[in-house]
């Protein structure tokens, strides 16, 4: 790999495995995320890939392997890395005692972008109304407007974005991925649905999953 | 201008919201569930009015017993209390994204306390005067049970916080969180209960106070670390 | 180098291996020592002038409440190694030490209720050393509690880990409180022992049973956190070598 484009990639994962309990999901996963890239994580139920994208934001502590961001490794680059974070993860992070205007406040939006990245995923007449009055769905999406917020940190890293929308809805989502990859940003998704954007990589975790009994190592495993 | 606003105007970039953001996103929260606030007073009142019933309305005997009373009853109230500090945004998963926020755990932590200790600790120390007056408290506890209860009520919210962000993964934590806190709130209480006795006594109370006082500043430095990894290691669950 | 011993000693299949040849030594010096001391301090060791033979249960009493106390350290030392460097070995022994401490505090605690019948006339007196060996019991009791409380081992080690490293910062407040609170409450009269000298005829079979005891809770504690390195490692290759080595050293001692 020649050295420019490294210094170009934003996120890079070296040879990275990740284990639950004691199990090895995956192992010997590599990919470099530049900017304007988007990866398309795919896998079954179980596969690991809620797992890997913990692992991505650093919160979850059990792998092997390097992740680098700007160059530079993990956990060092760390709280740079998490400037530059947007995760929306299983669990919108949507408070239910706010109303969606205070919740994007509470992300940093200021009232007239929160209100129109509300109207942009169909929430207009909704704003304030508390989150816990509201449907799951409505919920899922008032977590997703903060990716219509015109600051949008670079990077983004969501677990099933696309699950629980309508058609609409998908269509809208899909059509912010473009516009934030052509600002230059870079996105990492898991997903069941094809995806239609440009330059999407995508990875199968299943070519890398470990076979468990033909791996034997862990014993000399010290460190859990 | 809406609670909105005020909110955006704190907290303007990613790293998370600023500190006082985030110390009026929790008062506007706590203020909304306010059964959530009565609940607690209502327990201790209750129960305070139950005790006469329990051990007969001859007043020495109360008195005796009032200092003491009151304070298990403000300790199990606070405790009763503490197992929603974390869940909710455990659970909306905006607890996850304050750990991933540049803004460190401690504080937010030890905002949430401090918004646990306004809405709990404080009117259960306001109300124990008048509790004081149905159980016959001597005159000369007064003054101390309230300033006694003040100190050791925040102490027993911090220090609940560890215990809270412990448990905050299990589905029904209640009884194991009171296992594994109320050991930890044995010098909190036996300081205060000792302080309103010396002060019935007529004894100096002031050691007890000023000992409260260095719990209750030791648990704010130390508490919030350790809920805030706690914090880090329930979300890994 | 330093970190390479570490890390060795922190293999799960380099510590069953080698600790499996300690344990038999381990449990003949703890039935010596603990034969010879009982046998000294029961039937040997002189009366106690105001005490008579009833002073006699501290060869119990005293180096089980030694043992409780510092098992809550080792669990919290261990645990806190564990945390720092994710060592999965020292989480195995946080864990095997937690019901071990619990076993020696509930000893603590009842040997205690026994002395106190002849000694006050009642099995349960609020002590100041009583009472705090019974919060230390709920110390353990809340660790324990925590560990079974969560499905995922590794979480429940971590977890365990921090409550117990909480409840070291606070063991000497809650000691020093409770002695406050005993004072307070209790005549002074009533403080036995421990500043009045001991004689040396009484005091070398309490040291043998103090010995004794701690080889004791070496053996059980190594013993057990075999058996958790087993449990855990379970997959592993080496485990199941060791498992079917087992079996068929069973099958040929028949």
């Amino acid at each position: 790999m020649p050295a420019n484009s490294e210094s170009h990639s934003l996120l890079q994962v070296r040879n990275l495995s990740c284990q639950r309990d004691g199990r090895r999901l995956f192992a010997g996963l590599s990919f470099t995320l530049p900017a304007s890239g988007a990866l398309q994580i795919e896998g079954a139920n179980g596969a690991g890939k809620t797992t890997l994208l913990r692992t991505l934001i650093g919160s979850a502590g059990d792998y092997d392997g390097q992740i680098l961001w700007d160059g530079r490794p993990f956990p060092a680059s760390l709280p740079q890395f998490r400037e530059s974070l947007l995760y929306i993860g299983h669990r919108a992070g949507v408070r239910g005692g706010l109303t969606p205007l205070e919740n994007l406040a509470w992300y940093g939006a200021n009232r007239s972008a929160a209100m129109q990245a509300l109207e942009q995923v169909d929430l207009f007449g909704f704003e304030d109304s508390l989150c816990q009055n509201l449907s799951a769905g409505q919920n899922r999406r008032v977590a997703l407007a903060r990716l219509f917020l015109p600051d949008a940190p670079s990077l983004w890293i969501l677990d099933e974005p696309l699950a629980a929308l309508d058609v609409a809805g998908v269509a809208a989502l899909q059509g912010q991925m473009a516009v934030h990859l052509s600002r230059g940003g870079a996105m990492v998704f898991t997903s069941h649905q094809p995806v239609a954007l440009a330059g999407l990589q995508g990875i199968q975790l299943a070519d890398f999953a470990v076979d468990e009994l033909a791996e034997s190592a862990g014993g000399e495993h010290v460190f859990g | 201008m809406s609670s909105a606003e005020s909110l955006s105007m704190a907290g303007r970039n990613h790293g998370g919201p600023s500190l006082a953001a985030l110390l009026r996103v929790e008062l506007l929260l706590a203020l909304r569930k306010r059964a959530d606030i009565a609940n607690p007073l209502l327990f201790f009142v209750t129960v305070l009015a139950l005790l006469p019933l329990g051990v007969g309305p001859e007043p020495d005997l109360l008195a005796r017993l009032a200092p003491g009373m009151i304070w298990v009853m403000a300790l199990l109230a606070t405790l009763l209390s503490q197992e929603s500090l974390f869940r909710s945004d455990f659970e909306d998963g905006s607890l996850e994204q304050q750990a991933l926020s540049s803004q460190p755990l401690y504080f937010a932590v030890l905002i949430k306390a401090a918004v646990h200790w306004l809405v709990t600790g404080l009117p259960l120390a306001l109300l124990s005067p008048m509790l004081g007056l149905m159980l016959n408290l001597p005159a000369a506890g007064y003054f101390c049970l309230l300033v006694s209860l003040l100190l050791g009520t925040a102490s027993m919210s911090l220090i609940g916080a560890v215990g809270a962000a412990l448990t905050v993964a299990l589905r029904r934590p209640g009884l194991l969180l009171a296992l594994i806190v109320m050991p930890l709130y044995v010098p909190v209480l036996i300081f205060g209960t000792g302080a309103v006795q010396a002060a019935i006594d007529g004894y100096v109370f002031g050691p007890q106070l000023a000992i409260l006082a260095a719990l209750l500043a030791a648990a704010a430095a130390l508490a919030p670390l350790a809920a805030a990894g706690a914090i880090r290691i329930s979300l890994d669950n | 180098m330093a970190w390479q011993w570490f890390h060795r000693l922190g293999s799960p299949r380099w510590f069953y291996q080698k600790t499996g040849a300690w344990l038999p030594w381990l449990a003949l010096a703890s039935v010596i020592l603990l034969t010879v001391g009982s046998v000294w301090g029961l039937g040997f060791a002189p009366q106690d002038a105001k005490q008579g033979n009833s002073y006699r249960i501290i060869y119990i009493h005293v180096p089980a409440s030694f043992l409780a106390l510092a098992g809550y350290y080792i669990m919290a030392i261990s645990g806190a190694i564990g945390l720092i460097w994710k060592m999965k070995l020292s989480f195995a022994v946080m864990r095997a030490a937690a019901p071990i401490g619990a076993v020696l505090t509930v000893i603590a605690l009842f040997t205690g209720a026994v002395w106190g019948k002849p000694t006050w006339g009642t099995y349960w007196v609020w002590d100041a050393r009583i009472t705090s060996m019974l919060i230390l019991l709920f110390l353990y009791i809340g660790v324990i509690a925590l560990a079974r409380a969560f499905s995922r081992e590794q979480v429940a080690d971590k977890a365990c880990a921090l409550l117990a490293l909480v409840g070291t910062v606070n063991i000497p407040i809650i000691y020093k409180s409770v002695d406050w609170w005993f004072t307070l409450h209790q005549p002074a009269t009533i403080k036995l022992t421990q500043s009045s000298s001991i004689d040396p005829s009484m005091f070398y079979p309490l040291l043998t049973m103090i010995i004794g005891f701690y080889c004791m809770y070496a053996w059980s504690l190594i013993a057990h956190t075999r058996t958790l390195v087993l449990q855990r490692e379970w997959r592993t290759q080496w485990v199941q070598q060791e498992l079917s080595g087992m079996e068929t050293q069973g099958k040929g001692g028949k």
